[in-house]
Protein backbone atom coordinates (compact mmCIF):
# COMPACT_ATOMS: atom_id res chain seq x y z
CA UNK A 1 0.00 0.00 0.00
CA UNK A 2 2.53 2.24 0.12
CA UNK A 3 6.29 2.28 -1.43
CA UNK A 4 9.02 4.24 -0.98
CA UNK A 5 11.94 4.08 -3.71
CA UNK A 6 15.21 5.47 -3.81
CA UNK A 7 14.19 8.25 -1.31
CA UNK A 8 16.76 10.63 -1.13
CA UNK A 9 16.37 13.94 1.45
CA UNK A 10 19.03 16.51 2.56
CA UNK A 11 18.42 19.71 4.95
CA UNK A 12 21.26 22.00 3.35
CA UNK A 13 24.59 19.81 4.29
CA UNK A 14 23.08 17.53 6.40
CA UNK A 15 21.59 14.10 4.29
CA UNK A 16 19.03 12.65 6.52
CA UNK A 17 17.96 10.20 4.18
CA UNK A 18 20.48 8.32 1.67
CA UNK A 19 18.45 6.33 -0.91
CA UNK A 20 15.87 4.79 1.27
CA UNK A 21 13.61 1.86 -0.47
CA UNK A 22 10.96 0.13 1.58
CA UNK A 23 7.85 -1.12 1.25
CA UNK A 24 4.55 -1.77 3.52
CA UNK A 25 1.93 -3.69 1.72
CA UNK A 26 0.77 -6.42 4.38
CA UNK A 27 -2.55 -5.02 6.01
CA UNK A 28 -3.28 -5.59 9.53
CA UNK A 29 0.66 -5.31 10.36
CA UNK A 30 2.29 -2.41 12.80
CA UNK A 31 5.66 -1.92 11.69
CA UNK A 32 7.84 -0.02 14.30
CA UNK A 33 10.54 2.92 12.77
CA UNK A 34 13.48 2.69 14.82
CA UNK A 35 16.95 4.67 15.24
CA UNK A 36 18.55 7.15 17.02
CA UNK A 37 17.68 10.89 17.27
CA UNK A 38 18.31 12.49 13.78
CA UNK A 39 18.85 8.90 12.24
CA UNK A 40 15.31 9.91 9.39
CA UNK A 41 12.46 8.63 11.14
CA UNK A 42 10.56 11.41 11.33
CA UNK A 43 11.68 12.46 7.62
CA UNK A 44 10.72 9.46 6.62
CA UNK A 45 6.98 9.72 7.68
CA UNK A 46 6.72 13.09 6.94
CA UNK A 47 7.82 12.25 3.07
CA UNK A 48 4.82 9.88 2.89
CA UNK A 49 2.39 12.66 3.73
CA UNK A 50 3.98 15.27 1.27
CA UNK A 51 5.13 17.58 4.43
CA UNK A 52 8.73 17.08 3.25
CA UNK A 53 9.64 17.10 -0.14
CA UNK A 54 12.24 14.37 -1.44
CA UNK A 55 15.00 15.43 -3.34
CA UNK A 56 15.34 12.33 -5.17
CA UNK A 57 13.44 8.87 -5.22
CA UNK A 58 9.45 8.30 -5.15
CA UNK A 59 6.89 7.22 -3.03
CA UNK A 60 3.62 5.51 -4.25
CA UNK A 61 0.58 5.29 -2.19
CA UNK A 62 -1.77 2.43 -3.31
CA UNK A 63 0.58 2.33 -6.39
CA UNK A 64 0.11 6.11 -7.16
CA UNK A 65 3.15 8.53 -7.28
CA UNK A 66 2.45 10.98 -4.41
CA UNK A 67 4.66 13.99 -6.38
CA UNK A 68 1.91 17.13 -6.12
CA UNK A 69 -0.89 15.12 -5.10
CA UNK A 70 -3.06 15.84 -1.88
CA UNK A 71 -5.83 13.89 -2.25
CA UNK A 72 -4.56 10.23 -1.14
CA UNK A 73 -4.06 11.95 2.27
CA UNK A 74 -7.48 11.05 3.15
CA UNK A 75 -6.44 7.40 2.93
CA UNK A 76 -4.02 8.13 5.79
CA UNK A 77 -4.12 8.78 9.42
CA UNK A 78 -1.54 10.81 10.84
CA UNK A 79 -0.56 11.63 14.57
CA UNK A 80 2.33 14.22 15.01
CA UNK A 81 4.94 14.08 17.16
CA UNK A 82 3.93 17.55 18.92
CA UNK A 83 0.65 18.10 20.11
CA UNK A 84 -0.16 21.82 20.12
CA UNK A 85 -3.55 23.68 18.69
CA UNK A 86 -4.69 27.19 18.24
CA UNK A 87 -5.25 28.19 22.27
CA UNK A 88 -8.52 30.06 21.72
CA UNK A 89 -10.47 27.42 20.53
CA UNK A 90 -12.21 24.92 22.76
CA UNK A 91 -11.92 21.32 22.24
CA UNK A 92 -15.02 20.86 21.15
CA UNK A 93 -14.59 23.28 18.48
CA UNK A 94 -11.32 21.76 17.38
CA UNK A 95 -12.66 18.54 16.70
CA UNK A 96 -16.06 19.97 14.57
CA UNK A 97 -13.27 22.18 12.42
CA UNK A 98 -11.33 18.54 11.91
CA UNK A 99 -14.16 16.48 11.41
CA UNK A 100 -15.63 19.38 8.89
CA UNK A 101 -12.10 19.38 6.99
CA UNK A 102 -12.73 16.02 5.66
CA UNK A 103 -16.22 15.57 4.88
CA UNK A 104 -15.82 12.08 5.55
CA UNK A 105 -17.54 9.28 8.56
CA UNK A 106 -16.11 10.13 12.11
CA UNK A 107 -16.34 8.34 15.02
CA UNK A 108 -14.96 10.92 17.89
CA UNK A 109 -17.14 10.35 20.07
CA UNK A 110 -16.02 6.53 20.52
CA UNK A 111 -12.80 7.63 20.62
CA UNK A 112 -13.51 10.88 23.68
CA UNK A 113 -15.14 8.03 25.73
CA UNK A 114 -12.33 5.85 25.73
CA UNK A 115 -9.68 8.46 26.65
CA UNK A 116 -11.96 10.19 29.08
CA UNK A 117 -11.72 13.63 27.07
CA UNK A 118 -15.70 14.27 28.72
CA UNK A 119 -15.10 16.85 31.03
CA UNK A 120 -12.45 18.80 28.82
CA UNK A 121 -14.54 19.07 25.89
CA UNK A 122 -15.55 22.94 26.66
CA UNK A 123 -12.21 24.16 27.73
CA UNK A 124 -9.79 26.03 25.74
CA UNK A 125 -7.10 23.83 23.88
CA UNK A 126 -4.51 26.65 25.57
CA UNK A 127 -5.96 25.50 29.47
CA UNK A 128 -5.33 21.73 28.92
CA UNK A 129 -1.99 19.93 30.23
CA UNK A 130 0.49 18.15 27.99
CA UNK A 131 -1.30 14.88 28.76
CA UNK A 132 -4.37 16.08 27.78
CA UNK A 133 -3.46 17.87 24.32
CA UNK A 134 -1.82 14.20 23.49
CA UNK A 135 -5.15 12.83 24.10
CA UNK A 136 -7.28 15.18 22.10
CA UNK A 137 -4.13 14.41 19.39
CA UNK A 138 -5.00 11.02 19.20
CA UNK A 139 -8.75 11.66 19.09
CA UNK A 140 -8.09 13.62 16.19
CA UNK A 141 -5.96 11.38 14.53
CA UNK A 142 -8.23 8.26 14.97
CA UNK A 143 -11.34 9.87 14.51
CA UNK A 144 -11.28 9.12 10.43
CA UNK A 145 -10.64 5.53 10.28
CA UNK A 146 -8.36 5.54 7.35
CA UNK A 147 -7.11 2.74 6.32
CA UNK A 148 -3.21 3.55 7.14
CA UNK A 149 -2.07 5.25 10.27
CA UNK A 150 1.02 7.09 11.22
CA UNK A 151 1.91 7.42 14.65
CA UNK A 152 5.13 9.83 15.53
CA UNK A 153 5.70 8.97 19.24
CA UNK A 154 2.35 8.58 20.40
CA UNK A 155 3.01 7.72 24.02
CA UNK A 156 4.49 10.81 25.08
CA UNK A 157 2.82 12.42 27.73
CA UNK A 158 0.01 9.69 28.37
CA UNK A 159 -1.21 8.48 32.25
CA UNK A 160 -0.76 4.51 32.68
CA UNK A 161 -4.67 3.90 32.06
CA UNK A 162 -4.53 6.33 28.76
CA UNK A 163 -1.25 4.25 27.41
CA UNK A 164 -3.31 0.87 28.11
CA UNK A 165 -5.99 1.99 26.65
CA UNK A 166 -4.04 3.48 23.31
CA UNK A 167 -2.26 0.12 23.45
CA UNK A 168 -5.48 -1.71 23.47
CA UNK A 169 -7.00 0.99 20.20
CA UNK A 170 -3.98 0.23 18.22
CA UNK A 171 -4.54 -3.69 18.33
CA UNK A 172 -7.90 -3.52 17.63
CA UNK A 173 -6.98 -1.46 14.53
CA UNK A 174 -4.46 -4.23 13.63
CA UNK A 175 -6.82 -6.66 13.71
CA UNK A 176 -8.92 -4.28 11.63
CA UNK A 177 -6.40 -5.01 8.64
CA UNK A 178 -4.95 -1.53 8.79
CA UNK A 179 -1.40 -0.58 8.12
CA UNK A 180 0.08 1.02 10.92
CA UNK A 181 3.70 2.51 11.19
CA UNK A 182 4.58 3.72 14.80
CA UNK A 183 8.06 5.26 15.48
CA UNK A 184 8.76 5.62 19.39
CA UNK A 185 11.58 5.75 21.55
CA UNK A 186 10.12 3.04 24.31
CA UNK A 187 11.22 -0.27 23.67
CA UNK A 188 9.12 -2.07 26.04
CA UNK A 189 6.38 -0.53 23.51
CA UNK A 190 8.35 -1.70 20.58
CA UNK A 191 8.42 -5.23 21.73
CA UNK A 192 4.81 -5.48 23.18
CA UNK A 193 2.75 -3.86 19.96
CA UNK A 194 5.21 -4.13 16.69
CA UNK A 195 5.23 -7.21 14.58
CA UNK A 196 8.35 -6.14 12.65
CA UNK A 197 11.03 -2.88 12.90
CA UNK A 198 12.50 -1.06 10.01
CA UNK A 199 16.02 0.23 12.16
CA UNK A 200 17.59 3.25 10.26
CA UNK A 201 21.04 4.63 10.90
CA UNK A 202 22.12 7.46 9.42
CA UNK A 203 19.87 7.50 6.59
CA UNK A 204 20.25 4.19 5.90
CA UNK A 205 18.16 0.89 6.42
CA UNK A 206 20.20 -0.77 9.51
CA UNK A 207 17.73 -4.16 9.73
CA UNK A 208 14.50 -4.86 9.11
CA UNK A 209 13.07 -7.88 10.22
CA UNK A 210 11.37 -9.08 13.56
CA UNK A 211 12.01 -8.48 17.06
CA UNK A 212 13.01 -11.46 17.98
CA UNK A 213 15.81 -12.05 14.91
CA UNK A 214 17.37 -8.79 15.98
CA UNK A 215 17.83 -10.10 19.56
CA UNK A 216 18.97 -13.07 18.68
CA UNK A 217 21.43 -12.10 16.23
CA UNK A 218 23.31 -9.94 18.99
CA UNK A 219 22.64 -12.87 21.78
CA UNK A 220 20.43 -10.21 23.97
CA UNK A 221 17.72 -10.96 26.40
CA UNK A 222 15.63 -7.75 25.24
CA UNK A 223 15.40 -5.42 22.47
CA UNK A 224 16.27 -2.47 24.50
CA UNK A 225 19.89 -4.21 25.03
CA UNK A 226 20.11 -5.34 21.75
CA UNK A 227 19.75 -1.34 20.13
CA UNK A 228 22.18 -0.14 22.76
CA UNK A 229 24.49 -2.86 21.17
CA UNK A 230 23.90 -1.93 17.85
CA UNK A 231 24.70 1.63 18.42
CA UNK A 232 27.55 0.71 20.36
CA UNK A 233 29.38 -1.47 17.69
CA UNK A 234 28.55 1.50 14.97
CA UNK A 235 30.26 3.94 17.90
CA UNK A 236 33.44 1.19 18.29
CA UNK A 237 33.89 1.07 14.51
CA UNK A 238 33.74 4.70 13.81
CA UNK A 239 35.81 5.08 16.25
CA UNK A 240 38.77 2.26 15.42
CA UNK A 241 38.18 3.39 11.83
CA UNK A 242 39.42 6.80 12.72
CA UNK A 243 42.47 5.13 14.73
CA UNK A 244 43.28 3.63 11.44
CA UNK A 245 42.64 6.90 9.47
CA UNK A 246 45.29 8.66 12.16
CA UNK A 247 47.97 5.75 11.82
CA UNK A 248 47.84 5.85 8.49
CA UNK A 249 48.19 9.72 7.93
CA UNK B 1 -9.60 27.52 2.14
CA UNK B 2 -13.01 28.38 3.38
CA UNK B 3 -12.97 26.46 6.11
CA UNK B 4 -9.41 26.96 7.37
CA UNK B 5 -10.20 30.89 6.66
CA UNK B 6 -13.21 30.65 9.08
CA UNK B 7 -11.49 28.65 11.95
CA UNK B 8 -8.27 30.65 12.03
CA UNK B 9 -10.93 33.88 12.41
CA UNK B 10 -12.76 32.34 14.94
CA UNK B 11 -9.48 31.58 16.65
CA UNK B 12 -7.76 34.93 16.34
CA UNK B 13 -10.90 37.23 17.55
CA UNK B 14 -10.80 35.64 20.46
CA UNK B 15 -7.31 35.91 21.42
CA UNK B 16 -6.35 38.45 23.65
CA UNK B 17 -4.21 40.44 21.43
CA UNK B 18 -7.30 41.23 19.13
CA UNK B 19 -9.10 42.13 22.06
CA UNK B 20 -6.56 44.41 23.37
CA UNK B 21 -6.05 45.47 19.58
CA UNK B 22 -9.88 46.24 19.79
CA UNK B 23 -10.27 48.12 23.06
CA UNK B 24 -7.19 50.30 22.50
CA UNK B 25 -8.76 51.72 19.75
CA UNK B 26 -12.47 52.10 21.06
CA UNK B 27 -10.94 53.78 23.62
CA UNK B 28 -8.52 56.15 21.83
CA UNK B 29 -11.13 57.15 19.11
CA UNK B 30 -13.93 58.01 21.80
CA UNK B 31 -11.22 60.31 23.77
CA UNK B 32 -10.26 62.12 20.66
CA UNK B 33 -13.69 62.21 19.62
CA UNK B 34 -15.28 63.94 23.17
CA UNK B 35 -11.68 66.50 23.59
CA UNK B 36 -11.46 68.09 20.21
CA UNK B 37 -13.56 69.89 17.81
CA UNK B 38 -14.43 68.07 15.11
CA UNK B 39 -14.43 65.06 13.51
CA UNK B 40 -12.28 65.95 10.66
CA UNK B 41 -9.45 67.19 13.25
CA UNK B 42 -10.05 63.39 14.85
CA UNK B 43 -9.64 61.98 11.54
CA UNK B 44 -5.87 64.09 11.05
CA UNK B 45 -5.15 62.58 14.61
CA UNK B 46 -6.16 58.91 14.06
CA UNK B 47 -4.20 59.01 10.48
CA UNK B 48 -1.03 59.18 12.32
CA UNK B 49 -1.36 56.39 14.70
CA UNK B 50 -2.82 54.15 12.00
CA UNK B 51 0.23 54.63 9.52
CA UNK B 52 2.44 53.88 11.99
CA UNK B 53 0.27 51.58 14.60
CA UNK B 54 -1.60 49.17 12.27
CA UNK B 55 2.03 48.00 10.31
CA UNK B 56 3.66 47.49 13.59
CA UNK B 57 0.79 45.48 14.95
CA UNK B 58 0.32 43.39 11.92
CA UNK B 59 4.20 43.02 11.95
CA UNK B 60 4.06 41.70 15.33
CA UNK B 61 0.73 39.81 15.00
CA UNK B 62 2.00 38.07 11.56
CA UNK B 63 5.18 36.67 13.05
CA UNK B 64 3.84 35.38 16.42
CA UNK B 65 0.83 33.55 14.39
CA UNK B 66 3.12 31.95 11.97
CA UNK B 67 5.06 30.62 14.90
CA UNK B 68 2.37 29.35 17.07
CA UNK B 69 0.28 27.91 14.77
CA UNK B 70 3.45 26.05 13.27
CA UNK B 71 2.88 22.65 15.05
CA UNK B 72 -0.78 22.96 13.90
CA UNK B 73 -0.20 23.58 10.43
CA UNK B 74 1.24 20.31 10.16
CA UNK B 75 -1.46 18.54 11.35
CA UNK B 76 -3.51 20.19 9.06
CA UNK B 77 -0.42 19.21 6.22
CA UNK B 78 -0.90 15.82 6.58
CA UNK B 79 -4.87 16.06 6.05
CA UNK B 80 -6.25 15.70 2.40
CA UNK B 81 -5.96 19.60 1.65
CA UNK B 82 -4.21 21.77 -0.41
CA UNK B 83 -1.36 23.69 0.70
CA UNK B 84 -2.06 26.74 -1.35
CA UNK B 85 -5.35 26.63 0.62
CA UNK B 86 -3.88 26.22 4.32
CA UNK B 87 -1.71 29.01 3.84
CA UNK B 88 -4.27 31.40 1.90
CA UNK B 89 -6.70 30.54 4.33
CA UNK B 90 -4.06 31.58 7.63
CA UNK B 91 -3.54 34.67 5.41
CA UNK B 92 -7.01 35.76 4.91
CA UNK B 93 -7.66 34.93 8.79
CA UNK B 94 -4.42 36.64 10.47
CA UNK B 95 -5.74 40.26 8.20
CA UNK B 96 -9.66 40.59 8.40
CA UNK B 97 -9.29 39.55 12.28
CA UNK B 98 -7.22 42.75 12.63
CA UNK B 99 -9.11 44.84 10.14
CA UNK B 100 -12.56 43.90 12.44
CA UNK B 101 -10.25 45.49 15.53
CA UNK B 102 -9.40 48.52 13.29
CA UNK B 103 -13.31 48.82 11.45
CA UNK B 104 -14.98 48.20 15.00
CA UNK B 105 -12.57 50.17 17.40
CA UNK B 106 -12.96 53.14 15.27
CA UNK B 107 -15.86 53.05 13.12
CA UNK B 108 -18.08 52.18 16.76
CA UNK B 109 -17.09 55.65 18.21
CA UNK B 110 -17.63 57.88 14.67
CA UNK B 111 -21.14 56.10 14.17
CA UNK B 112 -22.09 56.98 17.96
CA UNK B 113 -20.73 60.77 17.36
CA UNK B 114 -22.89 61.12 14.07
CA UNK B 115 -20.39 60.68 11.30
CA UNK B 116 -23.46 60.75 8.51
CA UNK B 117 -24.19 64.28 9.70
CA UNK B 118 -20.11 65.35 9.08
CA UNK B 119 -20.21 65.01 5.15
CA UNK B 120 -16.64 63.40 6.30
CA UNK B 121 -17.84 60.37 5.19
CA UNK B 122 -15.44 59.90 2.64
CA UNK B 123 -12.31 60.98 4.49
CA UNK B 124 -13.14 58.48 6.94
CA UNK B 125 -13.46 55.89 4.42
CA UNK B 126 -10.55 56.89 3.08
CA UNK B 127 -8.76 56.56 6.55
CA UNK B 128 -10.12 52.76 7.50
CA UNK B 129 -9.26 51.61 4.00
CA UNK B 130 -5.67 52.84 3.97
CA UNK B 131 -5.53 51.26 7.75
CA UNK B 132 -7.23 47.85 6.54
CA UNK B 133 -4.30 47.88 3.07
CA UNK B 134 -1.58 48.67 5.22
CA UNK B 135 -2.72 45.56 7.75
CA UNK B 136 -2.73 43.08 5.11
CA UNK B 137 0.67 44.27 3.85
CA UNK B 138 2.22 44.15 6.49
CA UNK B 139 0.53 40.67 7.92
CA UNK B 140 1.77 39.55 4.65
CA UNK B 141 5.63 40.31 4.90
CA UNK B 142 5.81 38.99 8.54
CA UNK B 143 4.12 35.69 7.75
CA UNK B 144 6.23 35.07 4.82
CA UNK B 145 9.26 35.96 6.97
CA UNK B 146 8.03 33.79 9.17
CA UNK B 147 7.99 31.23 7.00
CA UNK B 148 10.93 31.67 5.37
CA UNK B 149 13.25 31.82 9.08
CA UNK B 150 12.90 28.52 10.89
CA UNK B 151 14.63 30.31 13.59
CA UNK B 152 12.46 32.69 15.96
CA UNK B 153 14.37 35.35 17.07
CA UNK B 154 15.85 35.90 13.62
CA UNK B 155 12.40 35.76 12.45
CA UNK B 156 11.04 38.74 14.87
CA UNK B 157 14.15 40.38 14.61
CA UNK B 158 14.12 40.58 10.49
CA UNK B 159 9.67 41.58 10.93
CA UNK B 160 10.78 43.97 13.18
CA UNK B 161 13.30 45.84 10.84
CA UNK B 162 11.00 45.40 8.23
CA UNK B 163 8.42 47.61 10.02
CA UNK B 164 11.05 49.99 11.12
CA UNK B 165 12.72 50.40 7.25
CA UNK B 166 8.90 51.72 5.58
CA UNK B 167 7.89 53.56 9.03
CA UNK B 168 11.27 55.50 9.65
CA UNK B 169 14.25 54.62 7.46
CA UNK B 170 12.87 55.14 4.28
CA UNK B 171 11.52 58.49 5.11
CA UNK B 172 14.81 59.31 6.70
CA UNK B 173 16.21 58.48 2.83
CA UNK B 174 14.13 59.80 1.44
CA UNK B 175 14.50 63.11 3.44
CA UNK B 176 18.36 62.98 2.50
CA UNK B 177 18.49 62.53 -0.47
CA UNK B 178 16.45 65.78 -0.89
CA UNK B 179 18.19 67.46 0.92
CA UNK B 180 21.27 66.87 -0.75
CA UNK B 181 19.60 67.27 -4.23
CA UNK B 182 18.25 70.29 -3.32
CA UNK B 183 19.53 72.39 -6.26
CA UNK B 184 17.91 69.94 -8.57
CA UNK B 185 13.81 69.61 -9.47
CA UNK B 186 13.61 66.33 -7.82
CA UNK B 187 10.15 66.48 -7.39
CA UNK B 188 8.90 63.53 -9.61
CA UNK B 189 12.08 61.60 -7.48
CA UNK B 190 10.41 62.38 -4.36
CA UNK B 191 7.29 61.28 -6.41
CA UNK B 192 8.35 57.95 -7.05
CA UNK B 193 10.15 56.98 -4.49
CA UNK B 194 7.43 57.32 -2.26
CA UNK B 195 5.53 55.25 -4.77
CA UNK B 196 8.01 52.26 -3.05
CA UNK B 197 6.60 52.37 0.33
CA UNK B 198 3.45 51.17 1.16
CA UNK B 199 2.98 53.71 4.53
CA UNK B 200 4.24 57.07 2.28
CA UNK B 201 1.82 56.00 -0.07
CA UNK B 202 -0.90 55.48 2.74
CA UNK B 203 0.20 59.06 4.36
CA UNK B 204 -0.03 60.95 0.61
CA UNK B 205 -3.23 59.60 0.34
CA UNK B 206 -5.12 60.73 2.91
CA UNK B 207 -2.78 63.88 2.98
CA UNK B 208 -4.52 64.70 -0.63
CA UNK B 209 -8.13 63.64 0.26
CA UNK B 210 -8.06 66.11 3.61
CA UNK B 211 -6.84 68.86 1.22
CA UNK B 212 -3.87 69.77 3.04
CA UNK B 213 -1.59 68.93 0.63
CA UNK B 214 -0.60 72.56 0.64
CA UNK B 215 1.33 72.11 4.04
CA UNK B 216 3.89 70.03 1.88
CA UNK B 217 4.93 73.02 0.42
CA UNK B 218 5.78 72.86 -3.33
CA UNK B 219 6.61 69.00 -3.68
CA UNK B 220 2.85 68.80 -2.05
CA UNK B 221 1.50 70.86 -4.91
CA UNK B 222 3.59 68.76 -7.02
CA UNK B 223 2.14 65.59 -5.38
CA UNK B 224 -1.39 67.18 -6.00
CA UNK B 225 -1.15 67.38 -9.55
CA UNK B 226 -0.35 63.95 -9.69
CA UNK B 227 -1.99 62.15 -7.08
CA UNK B 228 -5.12 64.61 -6.86
CA UNK B 229 -5.57 63.81 -10.71
CA UNK B 230 -7.82 60.17 -11.25
CA UNK B 231 -5.00 58.58 -13.19
CA UNK B 232 -2.61 59.43 -10.03
CA UNK B 233 -4.77 58.35 -7.22
CA UNK B 234 -5.66 54.46 -9.42
CA UNK B 235 -1.93 54.19 -9.70
CA UNK B 236 -1.02 55.03 -5.89
CA UNK B 237 -4.18 52.74 -5.15
CA UNK B 238 -3.15 50.07 -7.73
CA UNK B 239 0.23 50.13 -6.31
CA UNK B 240 -0.78 49.45 -2.48
CA UNK B 241 -2.86 46.51 -3.80
CA UNK B 242 0.09 45.42 -5.47
CA UNK B 243 2.26 46.02 -2.32
CA UNK B 244 -0.60 43.31 -0.70
CA UNK B 245 -0.44 40.61 -4.01
CA UNK B 246 3.30 40.62 -3.54
CA UNK B 247 3.72 39.01 -0.42
CA UNK B 248 0.81 36.93 -0.72
CA UNK B 249 2.69 35.74 -3.79
CA UNK B 250 5.94 35.05 -1.91
CA UNK B 251 3.60 33.09 0.79
CA UNK B 252 2.39 31.13 -1.73
CA UNK B 253 6.32 30.58 -3.34
CA UNK B 254 7.47 29.53 -0.16
CA UNK B 255 4.38 27.22 1.21
CA UNK B 256 4.30 25.17 -1.99
CA UNK B 257 7.98 24.42 -1.80
CA UNK B 258 8.73 24.16 2.33
CA UNK B 259 9.48 20.87 4.36
CA UNK B 260 7.86 20.24 7.22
Amino acid sequence: MISIEQLYKSYGKLEVLKGISLEFDTPGRISAILGPNGSGKTTLMKSILGMVLPDKGDIKVDGKSVKGQWAYRKRIDYLPQIARFPENLRVRELIAFLHDLRHSDTREKELIERFGLEPHLDKKLGNLSGGTKQKVNLVLAFMYDSPMLILDEPTSGLDPIALLRLKDLILEEKSRGKLILITTHIMNFVEEMADEIVFLLEGNIYFRGKTEELKTRFHEPSLERAIARVLGEKKINGHSFKLVNELVS
Amino acid sequence: MKKIFQYTLFDLIRSRWSLFYLGFFLLLTIVLLSFSGGVSKVIISLMNVVLILCPLIATMFGVMYAYNSREFTELLLAQPIRRTSIFGGQYLGLGVSQSLSLLIGIGGPFLFYGLFRSGEIWNFSILLVNGVLLTFIFSGLAFLIALRNENRIRGFGLAILSWLFFAVIYDGILLLTLVLFREYPIESLALGLSLFNPIDLSRILILLKLDISALMGYTGAVFQRFLGSGLGMSLALGMLLLWIGLPALGIRWVALRKDF
